[in-house]
């Protein structure tokens, strides 16, 4: 049986409160009582320049309370669209307000929403009961209680962080997700590759290969369960390869005389979308993972690389030099329809859609240095969001709000002294870049689907 | 201003060291003695042949001043017929992977080429790219650039 044949997402999609249900393996979520308000309480738009102040007290009940408390103040921090309100101006104890809260104790210390909730351990399982309350019309917004092994208590923070964000700005959040990502440890010239996931806050950090082989460019399939990946993993020609998380299984994916690279899944998993090599030319290729088909898309002459799918599936942005230097375009997904979407000066690059459709981020650089961008997918409303020396490689959050991409120092001296490569986060208004904490220099992230 | 001038001479100077220390770095190395190196192998190509051509940036034209150490490639693998070697394209740091992956085979590609046109068996020759992941030259200068905008070739 091949593992990679069934490739249709089999990604569960609870709605969070909704009911009862499991929301991730071993997760379960259900709502607690009380009647709570529709709709998102605070525009989006507002929040962009004036971060909504939130009380996060330490969750009653049992020691890990603190723990959880601690990923949620720092995943809404991050985010730049909250501000964890100094737990050195609560009035009201964590363990009273869990009971009932005080709203005119968190009304005065200017918090708009307040987080409550109560953590209990039994035989190996955290019960964590959370409630987002409305200080001022004094109302529950939301009241959950997960019930998982303890050992995913981050899992928990994580989906708490994202109920948060979904109700107070009316869209899904990005906290429970993962990167993959190339770790890169030695000096330039042997540089040991090695792909590495971690949490989407650089914690529960692991490698996934063993730097025997260079590894470049994973991306997620849209179970967030696979990674297709471009590998040096023997003699001969470099190659995209299948990439099992649960049991680390690989496997080459197609048949091509030539290199193969910069594969994307399709949205809806059942094929792959990448480049390969043959003569001169580099050329775009769909494959079927059922029945492992190959199909050729282009065939302009050129280097035709970084190809990515609308969220819809019905076209294709990629890279390529036919028109004499790097460029974007956008095709049909059958092949048909080119055209260039890039015209501003310089060469662009590392074309990504949007998960919400809206937009494209890429790498724009010439002699001034090196950006990440977005713009429309017809090309127009271009907007820089970075700049640097040398940056590249965005990849979206699956809220389309956020991008992460690596930005690389340059060398001092000779020996290559004083280069690194980091990843780096901003959202795509360009506010709120900050370092994305890796163990090592690292490149190519790719940010996974919401994993529940 | 002269402690400028004084700093400009100094990183040339490393430059350059740093280049002789390179083993694959340049045809004609001063440590590699006739009686040390075995014909036909890699450390002959080096010292006696060159291993490899340099390209222009964005290019993968091979200029004519490259062409004939890919010509004297050609002319030392006739003179040993069991040879296999691979043909390596990279590219400097200045671009974006993926592109530089498909940028270093276009080279190698254009490299091989010209082997084969001067009369080397096709069979006799892979090639592979590590685009811009495998410098050369360490730093971040056009120096280093000039330097990392190569093939080379590799006996296997």
């Amino acid at each position: 049986m091949n593992p990679f044949s069934s490739f249709a997402a089999t990604r569960r999609r609870v709605l969070i409160g909704a009911g009862a249900g499991l929301v991730a393996p071993g997760i379960v979520a259900a709502p607690l009582s009380s009647a709570y308000a529709q709709g998102a309480v605070i525009d989006i738009t507002r929040a962009r320049t004036d971060p909504i102040p939130v009380a996060i007290p330490d969750l009653a009940g049992d020691s890990r309370g603190r723990d959880i408390a601690r990923v949620i103040q720092a995943n809404l921090r991050n985010s730049g669209l909250f501000r964890p309100v100094d737990r050195q101006a609560f009035i009201q104890t964590p363990e009273a307000a869990a009971q009932t809260p005080r709203f005119q104790d968190w009304r005065v210390i200017g918090a708009q929403a307040l987080v409550t909730g109560r953590v209990v351990e039994q035989g190996g399982q955290l019960r964590v009961e959370f409630r987002l309350w409305d200080v001022l019309p004094e109302t529950q917004l939301q009241g959950t209680a997960f019930t998982a092994p303890a050992a995913n208590w981050r899992r928990i923070a994580h989906l708490i962080s994202d109920v948060i964000y979904e109700r107070l700005l009316g869209e899904k959040g990005y906290f429970d997700t993962r990167v993959v990502y190339v770790s890169e440890t030695g000096p330039r010239d042997r540089r040991v590759r090695r792909l590495a996931i971690m949490d989407q806050d650089g914690e529960n950090h692991r490698m996934l290969t063993d730097g025997r082989f260079a590894a470049l460019t994973p991306r997620f399939h849209p179970s967030a369960e696979r990674i297709a990946f471009m590998s040096y993993q023997d003699r001969g020609q470099p190659r995209v390869v299948l990439f099992d998380i649960g049991s680390g299984s690989q496997q080459v994916l197609g048949n091509f005389p030539g290199m193969t690279l910069s594969p994307r899944f399709s949205p809806d998993g059942r094929s792959v979308v990448l480049s390969s090599t043959r003569g001169g030319d580099a050329n775009i290729f769909v494959v079927d993972l059922g029945s492992r088909r190959e199909r050729q898309l282009t065939s302009g002459g050129g280097l035709d690389v970084s190809p990515c799918f609308s969220p819809d599936g019905s076209q294709i942005v990629f890279n390529s030099d036919r028109g004499g230097d790097q460029q974007l375009y956008v095709m049909d997904a059958g092949g048909g329809g080119v055209r260039r979407i890039s015209f501003g000066s310089g060469r662009y690059a590392t074309p990504v859609w949007s998960p919400r459709g809206d937009l494209i981020a890429f790498t724009r650089f010439g002699r001034g240095g090196f950006a990440i961008g977005v713009m429309r997918p017809d090309g127009s409303g271009e907007r820089i969001l970075s700049e640097g020396w040398q940056m590249e490689g965005p990849t979206f959050a699956p809220n389309g709000r956020v991008l992460m991409f690596f930005r690389e120092s340059r060398a001092t001296d000779s020996r290559g002294g004083g280069y690194s490569s980091r990843i780096a986060s901003i959202d795509i208004a360009g506010f709120n870049e900050r370092p994305v904490p890796t163990p090592t220099d690292a490149s190519d992230p790719a940010w996974s689907p919401l994993l529940s | 201003m002269t402690t400028r001038l004084l700093g400009a001479v100094a990183a040339v100077a490393l430059l350059a060291a740093c280049s002789n220390t390179d083993q694959n770095a340049n045809a004609g190395g001063a440590g590699a003695g006739a009686n040390t190196v075995r014909p036909g192998s890699q450390e002959d190509l080096v010292a006696n042949v060159g291993d490899r051509v340099l390209f222009g940036f964005d290019s993968s034209q091979i200029s004519a001043d490259q062409r004939p150490i890919l010509q004297r490639q050609s002319e030392w693998m006739g003179r040993y017929p069991d040879v296999r070697v691979q043909v390596e394209g990279h590219t400097d740091e200045r671009g974006t992977r993926e592109y530089n992956l498909a940028l270093g085979q276009r080279r190698a590609n254009a490299a091989r080429d010209v082997l084969v046109a001067s009369g080397v068996n096709g069979a006799r020759i892979s090639t592979i790219s590590y685009g811009k992941d495998r410098p050369s030259a360490l730093g971040s200068d056009e120096s280093a650039w000039a330097q990392n905008r190569r093939a080379v070739t590799v006996v296997q």
